[in-house]
């Protein structure tokens, strides 16, 4: 290429550049004079309580990540439950959790034309265009564990009301520091709704008088990743010497959480609490470097979920506040504000406990 | 005498050479051909134009990154940085519409920075003459670290509905993206420019031989400068498109993805020591292997079974050609007749 | 013919010391190159000292050499590559694949000797390393690609074998673990000794071996090392084999240190590893740098992580941090060689 061609070229370059800097700065969409929120897909017509739930209902599930332990316990209990519908049940996800990739699944879903998407969300907005998408093709769609925004989902199966979560664990690190003291947060994804959901009721809990001795100093990411986890464990401990505590509101980070601590020199001096699961945390709670954590019960989680989906997808119910319905042996269920269901309150583990459960 | 059987020997030679190229491009089409004729039998929900939009949609990223690496590797270099460029566009997208920047605006200036970005990666390589696998290896941590400088771990996700409506929709009735149109539009562009102007002949020259290049009057450096400038553009309308088909800006966007547009760009015929490859092939290569995605989601076998056969298949288009060529070096040098010319 | 009585002498004496006096000059500047990551790498401690004195506790420090341990045997390993010229992107997905190999094995049999899982991972590595090899040497094809194709098979297999599973800690037989976490002699962690150990062997055989010198040779000139009768074939095949028993090796140590497995463990390392090496002084293009610097890289790119959190630096920053490193680092290699060629340039000028 001669230089003087490559002149006119880049002449002609700058040329256009400017002309279309300036058209686009002139006018153009700004945030928030949003026109309307996007409609919501309001496919559902209306609810009949009295229909019968369909055969061969196609149920996926589609949790955060697929080599999740909770989110394999979680899905067990929903083909259990699927099973017991006489439907047909399938489970698919990314192997890390990531929202794009939840967004790849949807897709094929959608093309399958699945009855029921239950899943869990990374990101509350990202997955949102697919599963409306979806929903136009006629699935029904129920989010579990970690909600997406109210208008891309037909219900959310919450495992326990946001702020129990939060109090519970809040409560536990403040017994286990003897309330005061610095501590962090080692949480998910940093998009996560529930586990955001939860902070943000702990930050709130943490301005009220009997936790003026606490003192939030970060929150870390482990992106539900055993490693990375593990690593920032260990930067938040050389970071901050003074740290008393650590809540980690996620199975994965508790679990490498305390896999770090008792370990190290901290085992025992810093406190750790959070959601775990008892199969995980065990021989944790033995050596002493958790002294108790909470949970609820993922089978039951997943088991909701697909009844709920089923109940959905069979027209019985179609997402209003109000309207029940039966989830097999943990009986009937009413929906609340939002479309949101609610599992039950979460359940402390400890030593005296440990050993009741297996998951 | 001797000129015209020299010119014949060169003829052979060459037609030889576009043989093989073209054969490379054919073999993909047929297996291109075989895959979407076997999936509309096999799999279901394939034969469905909802299929065509889904696969579409994941080629369009990928095909504006692969259309300009493919000009890059050619001349011998490479831009391993072009995920990074990606997800650095997206963040900082993002990061200005969250400050209320208008949007149309927005968008024009991470154009801008995706030719900045190509630019400093062109700097490094054509105006310090350092190695383009080291620079873009380092430019694409320092791209990705700056994404999430700028936006950390947080997403942004209020983009306008009818914007990220726009990325999805299509045309008609047919399934296909309107995304799609822009993609072919640049296709094309890059297309001819590589293969019917005197600039991609020089590409080639360049990567055959850059010394020879330069001595016959082409500007090596300004040109490599320029290919990286468009790869950084290239990449940074992926990088619009991927926020708006997602509806979100997020510091890891299109993480990794930089493997997957090298795969398609080397499966595409393109060879990694520049000098010969066709944007064709690469393109026929892109949408080979988002189809074999689409179909074995769609047939419920898992993703890694893809990762398989691209490894494979990479592996096979580079020792293939070399077979190939050793066994016509070893048919042609028994006896193979080469007529002396008496002058 | 001059006149002088002093100048024949010192024209011959000229004439002599040239040739030594220029791989005098090369060495040095390696030395630089190395003392210079050395530089950076105290004096990057020394600042983080300062702001905490915590970063240097005992725990810190072990964490810090556990951390580095993975990093280096990778590093060293990939410089041998690099040095012919070639590259292995495949390591990463190698170590996913022996780490949960061996999680697995020690699951089936809980009782067996650490030593025993570490021979399983380094053959298993050097039978997949061999392969690439196999490829590069024998069938004459360029090692970017190859590599890039087996890093996505390896992972494949890996994910296959591991589809959805996720071997836990808690399964891990403790000795096994304990291994992988606490300090042996000195206080000084195993794993750290076991790399240590792998750096010093590397940079022996580098040094001493004529096969280790060859490798230099191979990757400066291909063509030529060929003329002279170097098997660069042989040679090359070797050095993918090794690069993958110390993958395999690292495999295994991964999984002693960490406990929890699945398919995703070790995705994107291989670029970490480059990186290592770039900075560490390897020359993409082959032909120089030492394992020692890359070592000393794998290092600096493992403290920066620990230090920037000490720091209080936003973690953010600790990505662009590095891709600015790697900038430098070539930019400074080239730097030197531009110095080392016009010093050459000159002393052969005085020459007559």
């Amino acid at each position: 290429m001669t230089r003087s061609k490559l002149r006119h070229l880049t002449g002609g370059l700058a040329a256009v550049l400017a002309l279309t800097l300036t058209a686009a700065a002139c006018g153009g969409t700004t945030r928030g004079e949003d026109e309307d929120s996007g409609d919501s897909q309001d496919s559902l017509g209306e609810a009949d309580p009295n229909a019968e739930i369909q055969e061969g209902l196609h149920i996926s599930f589609l949790p955060k990540q697929i080599n999740n332990p909770y989110f394999t316990v979680a899905d067990g209990g929903g083909e259990a439950a699927v099973g017991e519908l006489g439907g047909e049940y399938e489970e698919v996800g990314p192997s890390e959790a990531s929202a794009s990739s939840q967004v790849s699944y949807i897709n094929t879903l959608t093309q399958q034309s699945v009855d029921a998407i239950v899943t869990s969300a990374n990101d509350p907005n990202a997955i949102c265009g697919a599963l409306n998408q979806a929903r136009s093709a006629g699935a029904v769609v129920v989010t579990y564990d970690s909600d997406t925004n109210p208008d891309c989902r037909d219900l959310f199966v919450n495992q326990a009301t946001s702020d129990s979560i939060a109090k519970i664990q809040l409560k536990l690190i403040a017994d286990q520091i003897g309330g005061s003291g610095q501590i962090a947060i080692l949480s998910a994804t940093p998009n996560a709704t529930n586990q955001n959901a939860w902070i943000d009721v702990m930050e709130q809990e943490l301005k009220k008088p009997e936790y003026s001795d606490i003192e939030l100093v970060e929150v870390a990411y482990g992106n539900d990743d055993d490693e990375k986890s593990f690593q920032e464990t260990q930067g938040l401990l050389s970071s901050y010497p003074d740290l008393a505590g650590i809540i980690s509101p996620t199975t994965v980070g508790i679990a490498a959480a305390a896999r770090y601590l008792s370990g190290s020199e901290y085992k025992g001096q810093v406190a750790l609490t959070g959601l775990g699961t008892p199969n995980q945390m065990r021989e944790f709670v033995k050596d002493g470097t958790v002294e108790a954590f909470a949970l609820w019960d993922p089978e039951a989680l997943g088991y909701l979920a697909a009844y709920a989906a089923a109940a959905l997808a069979s027209g019985q119910i179609n997402g209003e506040p109000g309207q029940t319905f039966e989830a097999g042996e943990l009986g009937r269920y009413t929906i609340e504000e939002d479309g949101v269901v609610v599992l039950g309150p979460p359940t402390v583990f400890d030593k005296s406990n440990i050993d009741d459960f297996d998951f | 005498m001797s000129s015209d059987v020299a010119g014949r020997r060169d003829s052979t030679r060459l037609s030889m050479l576009r043989g093989v190229v073209g054969s490379w491009e054919f073999a993909l089409l047929v297996i291109l051909a075989v895959t979407l004729v076997g999936s509309e039998l096999w799999v279901d929900n394939f034969a469905n134009t909802i299929t065509v939009t889904f696969l579409l949609l994941d080629v369009v990223p990928i095909a504006l990154m692969a259309t300009a690496l493919t000009l890059v590797v050619i001349t011998g270099e490479i831009d391993l940085s072009v995920a990074s460029m990606l997800g650095l566009t997206s963040a900082v997208m993002g990061q200005l519409w969250f400050s209320g920047m208008t949007l149309e605006f927005a968008i024009v200036l991470c154009i801008l920075l995706g030719a900045v970005l190509g630019a400093v990666n062109g700097l490094f390589v054509a105006g310090l003459g350092l190695p383009s696998l080291a620079v873009t290896i380092g430019t694409l941590a320092l791209y990705r670290g700056l994404s999430y400088v700028v936006l950390g771990d947080r997403a942004v996700a209020d983009f306008p509905f009818d914007w990220t409506d726009r990325a999805i929709s299509t045309i008609g009735g047919t399934g296909v993206p309107v995304a799609v149109i822009p993609t072919v539009a640049l296709a094309i562009l890059f297309g001819i420019t590589l293969h019917s102007t005197p600039i991609g002949r020089a590409l080639f020259a360049m990567g055959n031989n850059e010394d020879t290049a330069r001595f016959s009057g082409i500007s090596v450096a300004w040109t490599k400068f320029w290919l990286f400038v468009a790869s950084g553009v290239m990449s940074s309308l992926a990088g619009v498109f991927w926020t708006f088909r997602y509806a979100s800006a997020r510091a890891d966007n299109g993480f990794g993805l930089e493997l997957a547009v090298v795969a398609a760009v080397l499966l595409g015929g393109v060879s990694i020591f520049g000098g010969r490859g066709s944007l064709f092939g690469v393109l026929t290569a892109v949408v080979l292997l988002a189809t074999l995605q689409r179909t074995l989601q769609l047939a419920s076998v898992t993703d890694e079974v893809l990762n398989l056969v691209t490894g494979s298949l990479l592996i096979l288009s580079v020792v293939v050609p070399n077979i190939v060529q050793m066994i016509n070096d070893r048919i042609r040098r028994p006896g193979a007749p080469v007529p002396e010319a008496a002058p | 013919m001059s006149a002088t009585r002093v100048d024949p002498p010192r024209e011959t004496a000229r004439e002599q010391s040239a040739p030594s006096s220029t791989a005098r000059a090369a060495r040095y500047l390696m030395v630089v190159r190395e003392l210079g990551v050395l530089a950076v790498l105290l004096l990057l401690i020394l600042i983080t000292y300062a702001t905490n004195s915590r970063f240097l506790s005992e725990q810190s420090v072990r964490d810090l050499l556990l951390g580095a341990a993975i990093l280096v045997i990778l590093a060293v390993g990939q410089t041998l590559v690099i040095v012919t010229r070639n590259v292995d992107l495949s390591v990463g997905s190698l170590v996913g694949l022996i780490a949960f190999g061996t999680g697995k094995l020690l699951l089936e049999y809980p009782g067996a000797p650490i030593i025993v899982a570490i021979l399983a991972g380094m053959l298993a590595g050097a039978f997949f390393g061999a392969l690439n090899g196999a490829l590069v040497a024998l069938a004459k094809v360029p090692a970017l690609v190859i590599t890039l194709g087996t890093l996505y098979i390896y992972r494949s297999i890996d994910h296959l074998w591991a589809s959805g599973q996720q071997i836990n800690a808690a399964d891990m037989p403790a000795g096994f673990l304990d291994f992988g976490r606490s300090a042996g002699i000195l206080g000084i962690p195993w794993l750290a000794w076991i790399a240590l150990i792998v750096v010093a062997v590397a940079t022996f055989y580098m040094r001493s071996y004529r096969s280790g010198r060859e490798l230099y040779a191979i990757g400066s000139d291909p063509d030529a090392a060929r003329l002279s009768g170097i098997p660069s074939g042989r040679r090359v095949f070797g050095v993918f084999a090794i690069n993958g028993a110390l993958a395999g090796l690292a495999g295994v140590l991964y999984a002693a240190r960490y406990g929890t497995l699945d398919a995703t463990v070790g995705t994107g390392l291989e670029l970490e590893v480059v990186a290592a090496a770039v900075i560490g002084g390897v020359a993409i293009f082959g032909g120089s740098g030492t394992v020692y610097g890359a070592a000393l890289g794998a290092l600096l790119l493992t403290t920066i992580d620990s230090a920037l959190p000490v720091l209080r630096v936003d973690a953010f920053w600790q990505q662009a941090f590095v891709g600015a490193l790697i900038l430098a680092a070539i930019g400074f290699d080239r730097l030197l060689s531009v110095r080392l060629a016009r010093r050459m340039k000159s002393r052969r000028t005085h020459v007559v």
